[in-house]
């Protein structure tokens, strides 16, 4: 597959990771925002090329782990209820909630049914126009136009049975979030670069000037993700901190016009509660009023929403950086991801997930641990 | 997040109000929604994420890592003394 | 029925199941542990054997019986490669083939929903004929139930077999040692990206096959072979991942793969990026995995390779003494990950 498989080649990935630990002269802390890329350094067991002085920490770039424990049971409420069709993306499936999840509900006869893409919730409810549709909007800034264009186009074409219940969580304010915190550690950014390639780099240049961070908009595949860390150790290595672009191929400093239109004629940015972490102001977008009439928060009053987390689940802690899985009492024991308390053991690229299966393995080898935000890799010591 | 692939675009049309497109991911051809990368014609690769075209590929950028690692490879060999 | 049977899911949080849930049926971690609570210590009783595809057993008289069932509740109930009928013909006898036996016969229950149409049910019982004279097998007993509609999801089958091993032929889960080689007799995933190719919301515009076939004369061909040959697996639901995680603990040794040895088409491995999906967890029907001794790996790999259905056979990984218990996959730039089993049932990603 062409800019897909020379970005996986055995022989690049070697050349850049010795020019990290060739220009990697101090420890440096280097934080990946997005999921994708904890997803694909675990996978393709990217860190064992890395030198031990390069500490790649993993950032709350999990969509699925940081929707909020309300917006989960209000989501689980509107599936109950009769007749309702309930799309999900498949990520959000085994995500649990105060009582369950939404694979739970499917096996008590909701109507519940993973979708590829927002626009097959659309065609769906076109197929069933007597039936309430519900569409489960989740993620940063890159599904957003997709989202966007699924109610747009509902409106547009007045399917009113369809509607979208949003939860749409935003990079920045969650990065500034972190680095503004008095105990961060994080010393450069590997920038999302999937969500750039919608919203565009602009955002992260003043995030890089006022905290004095280099951020290198970085892409997912090995190649990509060995590059980005290569740029970031270079400017840590000469005190700069400005945004590069490392993933040219798909963003450009602009972003997309066109999706940014879009989402800015559907969404307006709200306060969100990110799970486990707790109200960031401005950190998401919601429907605009022009929306309402699909707007799922709005249709369905569904009362009583308790949001009580398990008693035992430390996502929260985790998600921040304040803790490692194997911290956690409930690690391996009632938590493993088949039957997870949080949703950092449920989503495949959720720390206690990966840890779960790399973690175990790693620390019988004595080798180095898998990257968890805040957490330091230790290289060659067991745990 | 953002689980987004590249693919070839093969053909461009208009299904009803959305241009839409058929892209081939190595054997494997999907439906894509176009409309945020209308100027994308047959031939160009786009980024597509759950269903949707987020942007066209770049080619001339895409080159760029393996040019600085030829540079990079290069300059060791300069350095080494050999040419 | 209200919920179309898309793809499945994953377990309830917490504790124990007080419902059966999809994931249950999907060949990973759920359905051992349903089999080791529920079944096991109901049929087998407190010192049970290890679970192989088959079960193997001794008669009067010398003979050794290899005996299986399986049912079948595929949806589409016709998909392209195949339909539910010649996957319950090819399931069966592939779990027969993979103990080493040469499968013989065949009993094919049928419980079918009110309302399917005649038509339907000809076509799938001659292409169960046509699969059956395809493996060598006779089906010659049955049954037949009809339920009230929306209570049946049109057909399931269930088939059980019998089958002869020879004399000299102990195949076993528990028999792998440091130092074999695994093998696969094909490309991976291709079975289930054609089920999901035809489900709703996930469809592609090209037209992805199952490998839907019989193992019988290829295990034949293979045992000829190398007859050292430790252990044969189907790996059906839950993929390459999922046979090779119960190899590993059968016989307490680790698997190490090699990602870059893995067969793939080049629209099934389209289809798992795009989806998200790793292929090692997608499942096979027309595909084996063999564990063979280091000296005999070559020739295996040659029988495979002469015979129609393992033009792709592969040396996939080696049987290694640690980490013990686990699958490991060295990935394509060089790094180490572990190759987990599915909890439930795999479901695409946008993350």
């Amino acid at each position: 597959m062409r800019f897909v498989d020379e970005y996986r080649d055995a022989q690049t990935a070697r050349k850049l990771a010795a020019a990290i630990a060739t220009e990697a002269t101090q420890h440096f802390v280097i934080m990946e925002v997005c999921g994708g890329q904890t997803h694909s350094i675990v996978r393709y067991g990217l860190d064992e090329l890395l030198p031990p002085n390069v500490e790649i920490v993993h950032g709350p770039g999990c969509p699925v782990c940081v929707t909020s424990l309300e917006t989960i049971d209000r989501a689980h409420a509107i599936a109950s209820q009769p007749g309702v069709i309930f799309c999900s993306f498949g990520d959000m499936l085994r995500v649990p909630g105060s009582h369950g999840d939404l694979s739970l509900l499917k096996s008590r006869g909701c109507d519940v049914r993973v979708v590829y893409s927002p626009l097959d919730a659309l065609d769906i409810a076109t197929k069933n126009p007597s039936r309430p549709v519900v569409l489960f909007a989740i993620g940063f800034e890159t599904t957003a136009p997709p989202n966007a264009m699924a109610v747009w186009l509902a409106r547009k074409r007045g399917i009113k049975n369809f509607s979208a219940l949003v939860s749409h969580v935003l990079v920045p304010p969650a990065i500034t979030s972190i680095l503004g915190s008095p105990d961060n550690r994080v010393q450069a950014l590997l920038g999302p670069g999937h969500v750039c390639t919608v919203v565009g780099t602009s955002e992260y240049e003043e995030i890089a000037r006022r905290y004095s961070v280099p951020i290198v908009v970085t892409g997912f595949e090995p190649v990509d993700i060995l590059d980005g860390m290569l740029r970031a150790v270079r400017q840590l290595a000469r005190g700069t901190a400005s945004v590069e672009n490392a993933y040219g191929r798909a963003v450009n400093a602009g972003g997309n016009p066109a999706s940014k239109r879009l989402m800015d004629e559907v969404f307006e940015v709200c306060d969100r509660k990110w799970r486990g972490i707790g109200a960031i102001p401005g950190s998401g977008y919601r429907l605009r009023g022009a929306f309402r009439a699909h707007d799922a928060s709005q249709i369905f009053d569904v009362v009583g929403i308790e949001a009580d987390e398990p008693a035992g689940c430390m996502s929260g802690q985790i998600l921040r950086g304040l803790n490692k899985p194997v911290d956690c009492p409930a690690f391996g024991n009632e938590c493993t991801p088949e039957t997870p308390l949080g949703a950092t053991m449920v989503s495949s690229e959720g720390a206690c997930a990966a840890y779960h299966a790399y973690g175990r393995h790693l620390a019988r080898r004595g080798a180095r641990h898998l990257p968890v935000i805040g957490a330091p890799v230790v290289a060659g010591g067991g745990e | 997040m953002c689980l987004g692939i590249p693919g070839r675009l093969v053909e461009v049309f208009q299904e009803g109000d959305v241009r839409v497109g058929t892209v081939e991911f190595g054997g494997v051809s999907k439906r894509v929604c176009l409309e945020h990368v209308l100027d994308a014609r047959p031939g160009d690769y786009v980024l597509v994420h759950v269903g949707f075209a987020l942007s066209k590929i770049d080619e001339a950028e895409a080159g760029r890592v393996f040019a600085l690692l030829e540079e990079l490879g290069l300059a060791d060999e300069l350095a080494a003394g050999t040419s | 029925m209200t919920t179309p049977n898309v793809l499945g899911v994953c377990p309830a949080p917490i504790g124990r199941y007080e419902r059966i849930v999809l994931g249950h049926g999907s060949g990973g971690r759920l359905g051992a542990d349903l089999v080791k609570d529920v079944f096991i210590p109901a049929f087998q009783g407190p010192n049970p054997e290890p679970l192989e595809d088959q079960a193997i057993l001794n008669v009067t008289g010398g003979a050794r019986l290899a005996f299986t069932t399986d049912s079948f509740v595929v949806k589409p109930i016709f998909f392209p490669g195949g339909d539910i009928g010649c996957l319950s013909v090819y399931g069966t006898v592939n779990d027969l083939a993979m103990g080493g036996a040469t499968p013989l016969w065949l009993s094919a229950a049928f419980v079918l929903e009110e309302g399917l149409a005649m038509e339907d049910l000809r076509r799938i019982v001659l292409s169960m004929r046509a699969a059956a004279d395809r493996a060598g097998v006779k089906i010659v007993t049955g049954d037949t139930k009809v339920v009230d509609r929306g209570k049946g999801d049109q057909v399931f089958i269930t088939t059980t077999g019998i089958g002869v091993v020879p004399s000299g032929v102990a195949l076993s889960i528990t028999a792998a040692r440091p130092g074999d080689r695994v093998l696969v007799s094909g490309t991976l995933g291709d079975h289930g990206i054609a089920i999901m190719s035809v489900r709703e919301g996930i469809g592609f515009d090209t037209v992805l096959e199952s490998d839907c076939a019989p193992l019988d004369t290829l295990a034949r061909d293979l045992l000829r072979a190398a007859p050292g040959t430790r252990c044969m697996r189907d790996p059906t639901r839950g993929g390459l991942a999922s046979a090779l995680h119960e190899l590993a603990q059968g016989s307490r040794v680790g698997v190490a793969l090699r990602e870059a040895a893995i067969p793939l088409r080049p629209a099934v491995k389209g289809a798992c990026e795009l989806l998200g999906l790793d292929p090692l967890h997608v499942a096979n029907e027309g595909k084996l995995v063999a564990v063979v001794p280091a000296d005999q790996a070559d020739d295996a790999l040659a029988a495979m390779r002469a015979h129609p259905l393992g033009a792709d056979a592969a040396v996939v990984g080696e049987v290694v003494e640690d980490p013990r218990a686990m699958v490991t996959i060295r990935s394509l730039v060089g790094g180490d990950r572990v190759v987990t089993m599915l909890a439930g049932e795999q479901l695409p990603r946008i993350c």
